[in-house]
């Protein structure tokens, strides 16, 4: 158990983290507004992926790719996630807009099973425009490693890595500095208010939904290039996964999300080595396919003494007006 | 008439609420609404928010216009009617200023804004020491003036108020009514919901009392004050 050994998982736990931190800013950003969670979440990282695959294969289509490329690879990378993120806000908008706004007044069971329903609709969707198969996810940027004292580093895990710090970060400035970040801080107070003095509730909820699917999106991409193989179920593993993220960070906590993304990317990274050691030790045979389990087991354990989560208020059922 | 109301009735699920209410008021005015608890007072403020729905033939125009066909943000930012909800309901996670701030979400004149924010802060010097802090850790009387300073932002046409007096002290209370008196003389209307009716009717030029539900008396103050039925009941007789 060597420290170069630590430190390579721990930068495989920093890409996997990324992941589970971005689609779980989605579930808690959502519930915090408005109590209720997008089970679709999880697929809208998906259609994501999907059309992060379409706009990048548009895009090498229309400027090349190889040496005749008229524009670099991460130009295109680039464009990629701004512009799969712009259409798959959109998605987010039609999920709010069709399956959750008529239900704002209806018990939250009523949601839930909306949620689960519209995913359910987006993956077969799915089945039945791209036929059910895998597809390849275009390689965009040339892979280089380099090796960092013995820890291998590509420079595809430290994009990763950045895009998704960075996009949190842009994320807290907008919601502690602009005005929209200020109403949807208000809204997470007491929604029933943020109409009286005068701000348009839909307009932010629908806000919010479209943000926390277009940071889905980047998770969508960013998943493609680590792991180029999509699948129209790809987004229900990790979906969950994620939501138990946005739980263990405290339900509507911004920050909480983004640390038990990462906390959770370790802790199942962490696994495997960790089994591998008892095995050592104790001359046992425990396979690595043990790993959800125990992952989870310990996610179990730290609710058990922190039922809210790492940063979240203890429950209160908001009034009503 | 700025703000009339014709038959207002509200339903809670199947309890009635409001069985048909009239109620008018001219631009400029002070109006009370006083009665008991349960009475419905509340609930006509906040069907006039459009928090809840109204009966069909409920009709109510605000300045030749139909009240009804605004959404509950509209209603502030279009309209200018601004609500005091009962218990304030500050946003407490945000500064004094991000809700002052809130309050303009949908304006568009900057420079008014910083104006009027300017105009709180003379009316209620304490907010403006208090500007960069949580609402939440806000006193009970610097919190009513704030929930006042919020509706002073975000319209300024008519204030509704539910009961800006509970838990405050009575110098406390005095000075709160004096500066609902300030703003009432720069051109906001006022109609004021309150339980403490003694209060109330020496602050209003108008009152209406409600019971149960329905429009029991209206008239003016001093002439509300000196009814034997109205003091028997709401002055401790």
């Amino acid at each position: 158990m060597s420290f170069t050994f630590l430190m390579q998982n721990l930068v495989n736990a920093l890409q996997w983290g990324s992941f589970y931190a971005l689609i779980a800013l989605g579930y808690s950003m959502v519930y915090s507004i408005l109590m209720l969670f997008n089970f679709a979440h999880g697929d809208i990282f998906m259609v994501g992926a999907y059309i992060g695959l379409g706009v990048a294969t548009l895009l090498l289509a229309l400027v090349g790719t190889g040496a005749g490329a008229m524009l670099p690879g991460w130009v295109v990378l680039v464009f990629t996630i701004l512009i799969s993120m712009f259409l798959t806000a959109f998605v987010g908008l039609i999920v709010e807009r069709v399956g959750y706004r008529p239900l704002r007044e209806a018990p939250r069971a009523s949601a839930a099973i909306t949620g689960l329903m519209i995913g359910i609709i987006l993956e077969t969707s799915n089945i039945i425009l791209m036929g059910g198969q895998r597809v390849k996810f275009p390689q965009l940027i040339e892979s280089v490693t380099y090796n960092i004292g013995g820890v291998f580093v590509t420079n595809m895990k430290i994009m990763i890595v950045l895009v998704s710090l960075g996009l949190m970060l842009a994320l807290h400035l907008f919601v502690t500095r602009s005005k929209w970040g200020m109403a949807m801080r208000a809204m997470a107070f007491d929604y029933v208010v943020v109409p009286l003095v005068g701000v348009p509730l839909n307009t932010i909820a629908a806000m919010t939904f479209a943000i926390g699917s277009a940071l889905a999106a980047a998770a969508g991409i960013l998943f493609g290039l680590a792991y180029p193989v999509l699948d129209p179920f790809m987004g229900v593993s990790l979906g969950w996964k994620a939501f138990v993220a946005a739980i263990l960070g405290g339900r509507g906590s911004i920050m909480g999300a983004c640390l038990a993304g990462f906390m959770l990317g370790f802790i199942e990274i962490m696994t495997v080595p960790a089994i591998q050691i008892v095995n050592r030790l104790f001359n046992l045979n425990l396979g690595s396919n043990l790993r959800d389990l125990i992952a989870y087991s310990i996610v179990l354990l730290i609710l058990i003494f922190r039922p809210h989560g790492l940063f979240g208020e203890p429950y209160s059922a908001k009034l009503r007006l | 008439m700025m703000l009339t109301i014709k038959n207002l009735y509200v339903d809670y699920g199947k309890i009635r609420a409001l069985h048909g209410i009239d109620l008018e008021i001219e631009e400029g005015e002070i109006i009370t609404i006083i009665g008991a608890n349960g009475a419905g007072k509340s609930t006509t403020l906040r069907a006039i928010s459009r928090m809840i729905p109204v009966g069909p033939e409920t009709r109510m125009t605000f300045m030749g216009q139909d009240l009804l066909k605004f959404a509950p943000d509209k209603v502030v930012s279009r309209l200018g009617i601004s609500h005091v909800p009962e218990g304030r309901r500050l946003f407490g996670n945000l500064t004094v200023m991000e809700n002052l701030k809130l309050a303009c979400f949908a304006r568009k004149d900057t420079q008014q804004i910083q104006k009027d924010i300017k105009r709180v802060f003379s009316i209620f010097p304490r907010l403006e020491e208090r500007s960069t802090q949580k609402a939440g850790t806000l006193s009970g009387g610097e919190q009513q003036m704030l929930a006042i300073g919020r509706a002073f932002m975000s319209g300024r046409k008519i204030m509704l108020l539910d009961e800006p007096s509970m838990g405050l002290a009575p110098l406390l209370m005095v000075s709160v009514f004096d500066a609902l008196k300030e703003i009432n003389r720069e051109g906001t209307t006022i109609l004021l919901v309150e339980q403490n009716a003694r209060l109330a009717l020496q602050f209003a030029q108008r009152g209406y009392v409600l019971e149960n539900g329905h429009l029991a008396l209206s008239g003016k103050s001093e002439d509300l004050l000196a009814d034997p039925e109205v003091k028997k009941a709401y002055l401790g007789g």
